[in-house]
């Protein structure tokens, strides 16, 4: 039965971000005697791990939701408010104006449920910046007023990210809610229909895979393969690329692999698929990611962990970008999952 | 452990080379090179090997492929059908075997 309510609105002891971080901790040093990330990554000569200058900003415009997926690193759900206010979207675009940051890429929650959502883009859209929305895809079938989104993602040239972990119906909904699939099918037509995802469009529509499990995800380009044929035959549905996205230990998927006794093997599978290549090239060093209410983090998954940047300004009012070129990446033991295998991002896979 | 199986067993498998390091390190090599992408994907590989891992009953192998085709995206249907294909086979090598003993009866009835 999937819960319809946050961890945070049950009082679930994993909605504290410190009770996580012991949790995590624990199981790597006490449970199964492994090392702890940070002298994984000294052993590997890559600690501290030094940022570069940010070409991404990744900006969470808030936790509201209309589903609520079991794996969900954020604990995002229609019961939880915090919104990113107009006020912070105008400090973002300040902070955009005067760098150079080519990139911004909008998540959530649902971002599009912000009822700023819209100006927002509209002015990154002037700045001139490239934008990504990380779109559940159901949002744009939710609701008359949002039927209309794949319209206006093309008008301001968005490159369109969506969550899709399967495309077999059961395997969707078992993460994601039930009646997810069939949504995500009529919203990807709708967005096919507009150009998204069709060649010589210009129009980009990538797919996120995670697991719908404990389990990793196996190679990307073999599961594109097989999601372009699958999508194609079963639904006449194209797109760009698809990114493989390791799940992290952080929230609902941490919970969930308590509840269902996977957690000690999947950190142990983590821990020991560490792979050097990958932790050089994790996303955290060239992106810096703002949270709904301006704070500033090294990544999305810090940001649910209340772990700031290791830089003098700490809010996006703030912004130095020179500064945050500099920093050194805040690491913990959620971070094995980023560099597990052929590691992971928000963009895929990195080795 | 009092059982001939224990699943941490699964995890020493490399630990095999430790009485015979070449043949090992020729077996991981050729096993390696069977399960990349061929003339048939990976994921075509994983699925065979799900289902002879059920026709030759070996419970690191179950676990190993159930594993491994989940992480190459494959669904609870295509993997039921693979077992079914193994099952069809052995059910079919007893059935078959059948013709033999049918012409027996022959030969000895009137």
């Amino acid at each position: 039965m999937q819960s319809t309510k946050s961890l945070k609105a049950t009082g679930h002891q994993l909605a504290d971000s410190a009770f996580q971080l012991t949790v995590l901790s624990r199981e790597v040093a006490e449970t199964l005697h492994l090392p702890l990330f940070h002298e994984k990554l000294r052993g590997a000569g890559l600690f501290p791990l030094p940022s570069v200058a940010p070409t991404v900003l990744q900006i969470n415009v808030g936790k509201m939701c209309n589903q609520v997926c079991k794996h969900c690193h954020v604990d995002a759900g229609p019961d939880r408010k915090e919104i990113m206010t107009r006020e912070t979207m105008k400090e973002c675009l300040d902070a955009l104006a005067k760098s150079d940051i080519q990139t911004v890429d909008l998540t959530g929650g649902a971002p599009e449920m912000n009822p700023d959502f819209r100006w927002f883009v509209e002015e990154i859209s002037k700045l001139g910046r490239k934008i990504l929305v990380r779109c559940n895809l159901t949002i744009i079938v939710a609701n008359k007023k949002y039927h209309d989104l794949p319209e206006f993602f093309k008008l301001h040239g968005v490159e369109v990210v969506s969550s899709l972990p399967s495309y077999n119906a059961d395997k969707t909904d078992r993460q994601r809610g039930d009646g997810v699939f069939d949504d995500s099918i009529k919203a990807l037509r709708m967005l096919n229909a507009v150009g998204y995802g069709q060649e010589g469009s210009g129009l980009v529509l990538n797919l996120v895979y995670n697991p719908s499990g404990a389990f990793m995800p196996g190679s990307q380009k073999g599961l594109q393969d097989q999601f372009k044929r699958a999508l194609a035959k079963d639904f006449g549905i194209v797109f760009n690329e698809l990114y493989a996205i390791t799940n992290i230990p952080v929230s609902r998927y941490l919970d969930y692999l308590i509840e269902s006794g996977n957690y000690a093997g999947y950190m142990e599978k983590l821990v020991n698929a560490f792979n050097p290549v990958a932790a050089a090239g994790v996303m955290c060093r060239n992106t810096v990611s703002v949270g709904w209410d301006g704070g500033l983090y090294d990544c999305d998954f810090n940001q649910m962990l209340d772990l700031h940047v290791a830089s003098p300004g700490k809010h996006i009012r703030d912004f130095d970008a020179e500064a945050l070129g500099r920093r050194s990446i805040v690491v913990n033991q959620h971070c094995y999952g980023c560099t597990a295998g052929s590691g992971s991002s928000c963009g895929g896979t990195v080795a | 452990m009092d059982t001939y199986y224990n699943p941490d067993d699964l995890k020493k498998f490399g630990s095999i080379a430790e009485f015979q390091p070449e043949f090992a390190e020729k077996f991981f090599s050729y096993y390696g090179a069977v399960f990349a992408e061929g003339a048939l994907t990976a994921r075509e590989k994983s699925l065979i090997a799900l289902a002879v891992s059920h026709a030759v009953q070996c419970p690191y192998c179950i676990d190993a492929y159930t594993s491994d085709t989940l992480e190459k995206g494959c669904t609870e249907p295509e993997m039921m059908e693979a077992v079914h294909v193994a099952a069809a086979i052995r059910g079919g090598a007893t059935l078959v075997h059948s013709v033999q003993m049918m012409n027996k009866v022959k030969d000895l009835s009137m």
